[in-house]
């Protein structure tokens, strides 16, 4: 397919790329075979031809949602790329985009592939420090920000940026007074290209043709749980063929719609947000702002929606909570038909054979609780659902399922455009991952690693061969560092834990600390846990309460609180935690292999892991190395006799300033179940 | 000073003022029966500016705010509004006139939500029709949309969208003068009076307030004359200071100046009289 200047009559007259994409539309129509469907760029043209007038993004702003269809969004990109080229923007630049989801921030990311160069999405909670990290290595010439406190923190540290030239700004509240010698606003930009002269049109033609599947689509920095992060290079080739064979795995249409809330930097929201959505020609839908998530959510109902585990927690956490505030009838209804579902629901489902009477049943509890409980969560036209990134809770993952909604797992990682493995309809299971998606390869070495390779791998690490050289090998081999392993039967994928935490006890018995992690943290009280014992004879595990829950929890037993810290540090807190860790030990005792990771003493930190202090990384996976050295202090004294001990901690606000916060945390010993057959044997 | 002296600086006829001058208080006194609570007072606001009036516990701020805003009426002195010697009003009036305040204990209306709390600020502005209202049809729905949509800038303007429909009493403290600041901008006010707008914050409730403050002057080029006691706060935000005490002025001018003014730190100090 030709893109040049000129191809369609009467462009020279037209400097309206609306009107130049209706004489296109009419071209491709002639003539549907020359669709070249090779990159994203491409695919915009070829939605904003196949669906000019239906919704592609939806953005809420001043209480009411706003639409852009096909044709404008292309129209709208066109003229930023336009923008970028008279700015100066040369064939594989980078260009930091630093923002919350925004319709404006994702064209701009495609309009920078049209002008031959790559968007760079950063984390927009990041810090300066880490951010000036990603800008300084990634070379970024200019930088996409969304608002005013985006725009402080890359003029904060623009000294250690040389390469940087521009500030382009979307949101121009409190930015009048700034100085504009490196900050233009994104509506000049645009307008700019609007304006712009045949000559830059003609080098926009010439750019976007040259792109193919094998340049690069866009970057993303993994925000790795050890060292500095690596930037990911993915290809056009990668994301479109990894958003084709999922979108078909999913079926998913061009009248799907899905939200886009989860951080741009992260290579999910550009598959879904991007990838999918331009493949597919879904319309994505942009919150207001982060705090109307839930209510944007329950208005928009999408079809189609991604959450890591956190945020199904957060809410069924939310349900709970509300239910214990409700009336007796309706919590005993609740209870009632909640107790029906997790019975018969799951099983529903995955279309298996129920009873006639607990059909009957169960339709009269979606006419009573289900129904509405959906219509409360936003859930009510939910086809397909994932959740991904960390493990869920099989509680938690069957509640959704029991209610009705289509809520699978999925296994991936940036470097293989997300997926690795997916769960078919029919065959979703809360311990299991899936199987292999449709192109991809899988298959464990000798150490139990998961090794992958597909169409959607990634090209190298930015500027680190030897990072790159060791992950993935000369045959396109990607090491996952997830331990894992087939189960016998079904063929489904299991991921034990990462592979570099799985250790041995000072007994030789196996130690998988996120496993027992993950089983403590299916507690709703639990938050966070930290679970250590690599070489030691017993398991010790740090604890972070969840201040909803256990605060919603004070409230209703009449124990008065100010802090998170005042809270976490009250003896009957500690009654409530020791239950869970007790039933988790228990669970544990009955698994053959990970028997000895009991945890044998514990303690309730008197913070909350952060981001902010290195403790978690930006997508809130625990970084247990620093948090080990950091904490060390805590760790000698749960492997030592004591009851109590003061620590010190320094903390980081969201401002940048660091402060210390000081407490005498009490630590708290549990019994050990010893297994029935060993104790048989002894 | 005598009532001699004031007369002569004040001719009745009007005399011209400086066109960067928004409002001027020429030599007000209020008394209360026979308490002064303010003694002979006289200062500007310039067109643009940030204001400050500061001074120790009962030194006659919230007076003066009062004076400005046409709740109480000054036995003597006069005031100056745009360029006019403004005659005694009562305060809607004076609201129409382009003057909206906030109150230092919040007066906001607790049953009702964020957006029709901020939807009272336009009354002043709204044309009624009583069939039309009544109805809700024709200009009534026009009108209601035109108005709606101004809010809902400044909803987005003071990130208050999650709380677009939350009754105001249930909201915490720091969110309820962020609402009463956004029923204030509603108005579209000339100038702008904010009666402590961070007393009983957080750090954090007043860095936001302080933004929005500093965003509201410089966004809406709205002029704002403000009460505080926060002394950091007022030396960062305001660009010129009128210190109070005993009510009078004790001292007037940049904020480095009042800063190192001898008055003004004996008057928040205390010294033996």
């Amino acid at each position: 397919m030709q893109w040049q200047e000129g191809a369609c009559p009467g462009a020279a007259r037209r400097p309206n790329w609306g009107t130049e994409v209706g004489d296109r539309i009419r071209i491709m129509r002639n003539s549907e075979t020359e669709h070249r469907a090779e990159t994203v760029p491409d695919l915009l043209l070829r939605n904003a031809a196949r669906y000019p007038d239906s919704p592609a993004n939806r953005e809420k702003e001043f209480g009411i949602w706003q639409s852009w269809t096909w044709s404008e969004v292309a129209a709208n990109t066109r003229e930023l790329a336009l923008g970028l080229i008279e700015l100066g923007i040369s064939r594989g630049d980078h260009v930091a985009v630093i923002g919350r989801n925004r319709p404006h921030l994702y064209w701009s990311m495609v309009a920078v592939q049209m002008a031959g160069a790559v968007p760079v999405p950063v984390y927009q909670d990041a810090v300066a420090d880490e951010m000036a990290y990603v800008l300084e290595h990634s070379e970024a010439r200019f930088a996409v920000a969304g608002d005013q406190e985006q725009v402080d923190k890359v003029i904060e540290i623009q000294d250690r940026l040389p390469r940087l030239e521009r500030i382009i700004y979307l949101d121009p509240r409190g930015l009048r007074k700034y100085d504009h010698t490196r900050l233009t606003s994104l509506s000049d930009l645009q307008g700019t290209g609007r304006n712009a002269g045949e000559e830059t049109r003609a080098e926009l033609g010439r750019r976007t043709e040259e792109i193919s599947g094998d340049s690069t689509c866009v970057m993303l920095y993994t925000s790795g749980t050890t060292g500095n992060p690596k930037g990911v290079v993915l290809s056009h080739g990668n994301i479109v063929s990894a958003s084709r064979s999922s979108a078909e795995f999913d079926g998913l249409r061009a009248r799907d719609s899905a939200l886009a809330y989860l951080p741009m930097a992260w290579v999910g929201d550009f598959i879904f947000s991007i990838g999918q959505a331009y493949w597919t020609g879904f319309c994505v839908n942009c919150p207001e702002s982060a705090d109307t998530m839930m209510a944007d959510l329950r208005e928009i109902g999408p079809s189609y929606y991604f959450a890591p585990p956190r945020i199904f927690e957060a809410m069924l956490t939310q349900i709970i909570i509300r239910m214990e505030d409700a009336g007796w009838l309706k919590r005993r209804m609740f209870n009632h038909f909640m107790a029906h579902a997790r019975r018969v629901g799951p099983t529903l489902m995955s279309g298996g054979g129920v009873g006639l009477h607990d059909r009957i049943w169960y339709a009269l509890g979606d006419l009573l609780v289900y129904g509405p409980l959906r219509n409360a969560l936003g859930f009510s036209r939910i086809r397909v659902g994932y959740t991904a990134g960390e493990a869920i809770g099989p509680e938690i993952f069957d509640f959704y399922r029991s209610l009705g909604v289509n809520l699978k797992q999925l296994y991936g990682q940036t470097e293989a455009s997300v997926f690795i493995t997916q769960q078919p309809d029919g065959e979703v299971r809360a311990d299991t991952v899936g199987v292999p998606s449709p192109g991809v390869e899988v298959r464990i070495d000798d150490s139990g690693e998961v090794l992958y390779r597909s169409p959607g791998t990634f090209i190298e690490y930015y500027r680190n061969p030897e990072s790159t050289a060791s992950t993935k090998d000369p045959e396109g081999w990607v090491a996952t560092g997830d331990a894992g392993y087939f189960e016998k039967g079904t063929g489904h994928l299991r991921i034990i834990d990462r592979a570099k935490d799985v250790g041995r006890m000072g007994d030789g018995s196996l130690f998988a600390p996120k496993y027992v992690e993950n089983k403590l943290k299916f507690h709703s009280n639990i938050l966070e846990a930290v679970v250590f014992g690599a070489g030691r004879d017993s398991c010790v595990a740090f604890i972070n309460i969840d201040l909803n829950a256990v605060g919603n929890w004070a409230e209703r037993n009449g124990i008065p609180y100010s802090s998170y810290q005042e809270l976490a540090a009250h003896p009957r807190v500690h009654e409530v935690i020791a239950g869970h860790v007790r039933e988790t030990n228990r669970s544990l005792a009955g698994d053959e292999m990970l028997s000895g990771c009991q945890i044998s003493r514990f303690v309730i930190l008197h913070k909350e892991l952060d981001a902010d202090d290195g403790e978690l990384t930006r997508t809130r996976k625990v970084r247990r190395r620093i948090i080990e050295e950091k904490f060390g202090d805590l760790v000698d004294a749960l492997y030592g006799d004591d009851e109590e001990i003061f620590t010190e901690t320094e903390v980081t606000y969201e401002d940048g300033r660091k402060g210390t916060i000081s407490a005498t945390l009490k630590i708290c010993d549990m019994a050990v179940e010893i297994p029935a057959e060993r104790m048989a044997a002894q | 000073m005598t009532d001699g002296t004031m007369q002569a600086q004040s001719p009745s006829g009007g005399t011209e003022t400086d066109p960067a001058v928004l409002m001027e208080i020429r030599n007000v006194s209020l008394r209360f029966g026979g308490v002064r609570a303010l003694s002979d007072v006289s200062f500007d606001i310039r067109e643009g500016e940030i204001r400050a009036i500061i001074g120790p516990n009962g030194a006659g701020k919230s007076s003066m705010l009062n004076v400005i805003n046409g709740f109480y009426h000054p036995q003597e002195g006069e005031i100056w509004f745009r360029g006019k010697r403004r005659p005694p009003m009562k305060p809607h009036g004076i609201a129409r006139h382009g003057i909206a305040r906030t109150f230092q204990n919040i007066a906001l209306f607790r049953g009702m939500s964020t957006l029709d709390n901020i939807m009272t600020g336009r009354i002043t502005l709204m044309k009624p029709n009583l069939l039309s209202h009544a109805l809700w049809w024709g200009w009534a729905e026009r009108e209601e949309t035109l108005h709606r949509e101004k809010v809902e800038r400044i909803i987005d303007f003071l990130e208050i969208q999650s709380i677009r429909k939350t009754p105001v009493g249930r909201l915490p403290y720091g969110l309820q003068k962020r609402v009463e600041l956004g029923r204030a901008l509603a108005a579209e006010p000339a100038l702008l009076l904010l009666d402590e707008p961070m007393a009983g914050m957080n750090v954090e409730e007043k860095e936001d307030m302080s933004r929005f403050i500093l965003d509201v002057n410089e966004e809406f080029s709205t002029t704002i004359a403000l009460i505080e006691h926060d002394m950091g706060v007022v030396m960062d935000l305001s660009d010129r200071v009128v210190v109070m005490d005993y009510g009078r002025k004790i001292a007037d001018g940049s904020p480095e100046e009042v800063r190192g003014n001898q008055d003004v730190i004996d008057a928040y100090l205390g010294v033996p009289h």
